[in-house]
């Protein structure tokens, strides 16, 4: 069963790692829209897609690229879980 | 006529058609001409003169946009500088054209709050948010004011402020990557800029109706003129903050019937790469403009069987002159590698080493450009601008040396071949190789670096880093591109490292590019 707070703490980590450089300047908020805050790109996105493929054994659907899924943290702990559980 | 005097007429001819649709926000000309006016007063009360500098360092958005046309509107010229830009860079280009006012958002402005101090002429940041990043205070004490956008634009007037300008002023700054590693403003005037989106507007056959989605940067000249041009001829802009997630592209197109499609390859590229395509709606699709690179013609194949309907315009430009050539679009399917001819009211042709014009098909030559539309120049570079701009037809006129090489067919449409020069053009950029070079150098392992383009199908060429490292020191590419990453703009960045022994050296001890690869 995925326990959902390592799920967010796995997440994050990726997003400060990969999207953000390491860069502990910017303070992340789970809330807060990559797109917004400038966190991500086109590119940004097809990472984050292999990112849940191979960390969570998901297959993201062409459709379900959109931000309502990727978009922050929240969202794509929501979107992983909702995955998860419909597997 | 002035680059700002058509939203003034479309305001008047129709106060609420939507300029812009940018997220949840539609914003109306009438309702963008008063807030452009009503900026421009709060510029001039900030002590902006005639000509003097405004710069946009902001995402793609509403206050962008009103940022540029109070600019205009105020008798200033606007720079509008690529919000991935890092403090460093931002710094020498408010420093390079003496920036008075920079329109900016508080997260946009703290990484790069420390940078600022040094830069003497600016002498007020505006945020478009209310947000206190906590930077303001230094900005402060080194004598620089900070102001809210609504505050501001709710203390003035929206009727027109008086402006003296005149066509022959200049309008924008563009700053492009230079041979010598620092980047240099493209200096372009009220003239050319009008004539340059009239010439475009015209061969689009744009009309009022036209609903532009546009998520190219206002850095980017191609993305600037998508809203410049829409302003003008009265049709609407959806303006995206960038192409991030393309079913959300998809579904803009599709429920704000958008009817003109600017891209570049590398977003086709990703719209391609979706399954099921061929299930959406691209009904309202009229035409698709490409520019920066060529189409792969398997794009182009899949575009049209996509959009029968829509008209696929291939182009070609530099920021000098913002479009030289395009391809009607009824060639698209027999020449899918050409770039067609001048665009209206404007002149090419293609000369030998000895400056001669070519007129066999196939020889190579550098493509000149002759128009209303060449820039006036770089700002405070005479001997760049001498070497790009040379004499033309008569004493007093200007023609542009675009160095780039082109061949052209019996019919005489033009294929681009390649560089004149070391300058790389990726994703619709050109990029100096010693401005990446120069960041290599920073790491500390680093011994020799060199930077070329290699081809790329979608990039058109795709940076490549050659390494050697001092002894004893280890390095891996991922060490190489995260430090590119925090110190370049995303296009500038490395997408190929390669380490070497050592890097190949003319007889002089210079590094030699020609046996990279």
């Amino acid at each position: 069963m995925l326990c959902e707070s390592q799920l967010r703490s796995d997440i994050r980590r990726f997003v400060i790692d990969e999207l953000l450089m390491g860069d502990t300047s910017v303070v992340l908020r789970d809330e807060a829209s990559f797109l917004e805050t400038g966190t991500i790109d086109s590119t940004g996105v097809l990472e984050v897609v292999m990112f849940l493929e191979s960390e969570f054994g998901l297959t993201v659907l062409d459709r379900e690229l959109v931000p309502e899924n990727l978009d922050s943290v929240d969202r794509l702990v929501c979107f992983v879980m909702r995955k998860k559980h419909a597997a | 006529m002035l680059l700002d005097a058509a939203l003034q007429a479309n305001a008047e001819h129709q106060p609420a058609r939507h300029a812009l649709v940018c997220g949840s926000r539609r914003v109306g000309y009438a309702e963008l001409n008063d807030s452009a006016n009503a900026l421009a007063h709060a510029w001039r009360s900030l002590g902006l003169v005639r000509q003097e500098r405004v710069c946009i360092f902001l995402d793609n958005s509403v206050e962008a946009v009103q940022g540029i046309f109070a600019t205009l509107r105020a008798a200033g010229v606007f720079v509008v500088v690529n919000p991935q830009t890092k403090g460093d860079k931002l710094a020498f280009i408010l420093r390079d054209c003496e920036v008075r006012i920079l329109l900016t958002s508080a997260r946009q402005l703290g990484p790069v709050a420390g940078e600022l101090l040094q830069c003497e002429s600016l002498r007020h940041i505006v945020l478009v948010d209310a947000a206190d990043g906590g930077t303001n205070e230094p900005l402060i004490r080194a004598g620089k004011s900070i102001h809210r956008l609504h505050e501001l634009a709710s203390a003035h007037s929206t009727t027109p402020p008086h402006n003296p300008g005149i066509n022959l002023d200049l309008a924008s700054l563009i700053y492009t990557s230079g041979s010598t590693g620092q980047p240099k403003g493209v200096a372009l005037t009220h003239l050319n800029m009008v004539s340059a989106a009239e010439s475009i507007t015209h061969y689009l056959g744009n009309q009022r109706d036209d609903i532009v989605l546009s998520p190219l940067p206002l850095a980017f000249d191609y993305g600037l003129y998508q809203v410049l041009m829409a302003l003008s001829f009265g049709g609407t802009v959806v303006l995206e903050r960038q192409f991030t997630y393309p079913y959300q592209y998809i579904e803009l197109i599709r429920r704000e019937r958008v009817t003109g499609l600017p891209i570049v390859p590398t977003l086709s590229a990703i719209l391609l790469n979706l399954s099921d395509l061929h299930r959406e709606d691209f009904e309202s699709v009229r035409y698709v403009t490409n520019t920066a690179q060529a189409l792969p013609v398997h794009h182009i194949r899949r575009l049209r069987e996509l959009m029968p309907r829509a008209r696929l315009y291939s182009m070609y430009g530099l920021t000098e002159c913002k479009r030289a050539a395009y391809l009607p679009p009824e060639l698209i399917d027999t020449k899918p590698t050409s770039v067609g001819q001048a665009i209206p009211g404007t002149e090419v042709w293609i000369e030998d080493a000895q400056g001669q014009r070519i007129t066999t098909p196939g020889r190579v030559g550098q493509l000149i450009v002759r128009g209303a539309h060449v820039m006036a120049g770089y700002w405070n570079r005479p001997e760049e601008t001498a070497r790009a701009l040379r004499p033309g037809r008569y004493s007093h006129e200007r023609e542009l040396c675009t160095g780039d090489l082109f061949r052209q067919d019996e019919d005489g449409h033009l294929y681009f071949v390649s560089r004149a020069d070391d300058l790389i053009k990726t994703a619709g950029e050109r990029v100096g190789p010693r401005e990446v070079e120069n960041v290599l150098y920073e790491i500390e392992a680093v011994k020799e670096a060199a930077v070329i383009g290699v081809p790329d199908d979608t990039l058109g060429s795709a940076i490549k880093a050659f390494l050697s490292l001092n002894e004893g020191t280890s390095l891996t590419a991922s060490e190489v591109v995260r430090h590119c990453q925090s110190r370049l703009e995303r296009f500038m960045v490395p997408k190929h490292v390669e380490f070497r022994p050592e890097l190949p050296k003319t007889a002089t001890g210079k590094i030699s590019k020609q046996g990279l690869a």
